[in-house]
């Protein structure tokens, strides 16, 4: 058992320094493969970074009337903060509103002016909320209307949710988030079985060149699984350095565009490639040795069913 | 040690029969030769003792194993009972006759020690100690067909089927080859050759079975080449 195991792996090492131009064609292929594959990783994180930094932009802000009374103020701060689709409530106060006015409006004389004449601060205190996802700011902004519809007439307490304004960019996003990511799964997919099918086509034409030799073998009495050993062995030999070398090309590539995303999407696929290398590297090479054992040991089977 | 009862092959047309009602029998230790013409057969027949084509109709027994009721699971235990050699001598390309002998007996799970004892002498047997780290494409004809006899009789087989071994080679190494399967009998192996040449019968003096049209017309203890 162990010996004919040994006569396997021996014989795959063989076969694959023996037939070194099939075995670099299947490689390069496999390469490619791989390459396309980590490429669209690569893309489906850039995506998934900047939807995130989007989203993170969106937020609806409730202002509040500049004489609310301040518990009324926390009640719907905490009530809101208590609602499950909520991520964040930040809170601003009538003071902080103000400054942020000044600062904002820093060279703007008319509007500094025109503050000045007044004897009290206009402005009220304002809460900015962030749902979880963007699709939830509508119960959200919903929720805020049923409390001001329950305020006492004499007591106002809201004054504006903004939702309605920022409803219809919330919307048009959630929805290109939603296209964008339809549309990067499918690409992705269809991808994936592009590459399974070429390399599945390339290792069969491989394994093709080998079909007398496979015919030898059994009219020598040898068992199937010594003939198809080291074929399993080379498809996954395959595999693995079609792995490490799309891994190795991906490196000077990512060093040049690093610092491009860094500045479009705010995420530097360098940094990213380095502090994920291992799960990247299980993932590139666990599907090039996936693919080369399942293509080598199909493309055998053919021979042997006879 | 190998008897065929009755046993016809049709193709799928139903109408081309490379075998019709053949039966004879080959005792232990016998040197058969096989004449005809080209399509009479010789070939199918050979083809039937490994178990690589099925009879349409009879039966085909290896001692009183029926070959075509042999599991697929235990087709290559059988098959390393028997050494075939072939006309285009089937040598793996990307190993060495060294390689090539010793594939055989890998193959029958013979151990390192065995291997290094035996792969040596076969080929010595057959005259090539000096190219068995030779890649086949390295080697004559005749020297290709000898690494293919050391392959067939490296694990000791009971017999030696051999198809047509002499069709590519030079008057001189088909001497040689012939020679060396005459040994081989001698040693005690049961040998079934297939042939196209009258020189080679003649010379080996021994039973002559003649096929035409799928039938054996004639079957002579120490024949001659007759057609």
């Amino acid at each position: 058992m162990l010996t004919g195991f040994r006569r396997v792996v021996k014989a795959g090492f063989v076969g694959f320094w023996r037939n070194a131009y099939v075995s670099l064609a299947s490689i390069f292929v496999l390469t490619v493969a791989l390459f396309v594959i980590g490429s669209t990783m690569f893309v489906d994180q850039l995506l998934a970074t900047s939807l995130n930094t989007l989203q993170s932009k969106v937020d609806i802000n409730v202002y509040f009337v500049p004489d609310a009374p301040e518990d009324e103020i926390e009640r719907i701060k905490n009530a809101v903060a208590a609602l499950p689709d909520v991520a964040s409530v930040q809170f601003t106060s009538r003071e902080d509103a103000l400054r942020i006015y000044r600062e904002n409006n820093q060279n703007d004389e008319i509007s500094l002016q025109a503050l000045e004449e007044l004897e009290e601060n206009p402005l009220g205190a304002n809460i900015a909320i962030q749902a979880k996802e963007t699709s939830q700011y509508e119960s959200v902004a919903r929720f805020l209307e049923e409390q001001r519809a329950l305020e006492k007439p004499s007591v106002p307490v809201i004054d504006e949710v903004n939702f309605a304004r920022n409803k219809e960019s919330i919307d048009t996003l959630t929805s290109i988030i939603k296209a964008t990511e339809r549309a990067s799964f499918i690409i992705m997919i269809a991808l994936l079985i592009a590459a399974v099918l070429i390399t599945f086509n390339t290792i069969r034409l491989a394994i093709y060149t080998s079909r007398e030799e496979i015919a030898i073998m059994r009219l020598v009495g040898a068992s199937n699984m010594f003939i198809r050993g080291p074929f399993m062995l080379q498809g996954i030999m395959y595999g693995f350095i079609s792995g490490v070398l799309a891994l190795l090309f991906f490196y000077p590539i990512l060093v040049w565009v690093g610092p491009e995303t860094e500045s479009f999407f705010e995420i530097n696929l360098f940094t990213y490639y380095i502090s994920n290398f291992g799960e990247i590297f299980g993932i590139l090479v666990g599907i090039g040795v996936v693919l080369g054992l399942v293509s080598s040991t199909l493309a055998v089977a053919r021979y042997l069913r006879t | 040690m190998i008897y065929f009862d009755n046993v016809s092959k049709v193709y799928n047309d139903g109408r081309s029969a490379a075998l019709q009602e053949v039966t004879f029998q080959v005792a232990p230790k016998e040197f058969v030769s096989i004449v005809g013409h080209s399509g009479a057969g010789k070939t199918t027949l050979l083809k039937m003792i490994i178990a690589e084509d099925h009879p349409s109709h009879g039966q085909v027994f290896f001692e009183s194993l029926d070959v075509h009721r042999i599991p697929k699971t235990r087709l290559p235990h059988y098959r390393r009972k028997i050494g075939t050699v072939f006309q285009d001598f089937k040598l793996l390309p990307h190993k060495t006759a060294y390689e090539n002998v010793a594939f055989a007996m890998e193959a029958n799970g013979r151990t390192d020690e065995e291997i290094a004892e035996n792969v040596p002498q076969a080929l010595a047997l057959v005259d090539l100690e000096d190219k068995i780290w030779n890649f086949p494409n390295e080697l004559s004809g005749g020297e290709k067909q000898r690494v293919a006899i050391a392959r067939a009789i490296v694990n000791q087989p009971d017999i030696i089927i051999a198809d047509e071994p002499t069709g590519n080679l030079d008057p001189i190494a088909t001497y040689e080859v012939v020679q060396i399967l005459r040994k081989i009998n001698d040693l005690g192996t049961t040998v079934i050759m297939t042939t196209h040449n009258k020189g080679v019968i003649d010379e080996i003096e021994r039973r002559v079975i003649t096929m035409d049209d799928g039938r054996i017309v004639r079957d002579d203890a120490t024949g001659k080449y007759v057609l």
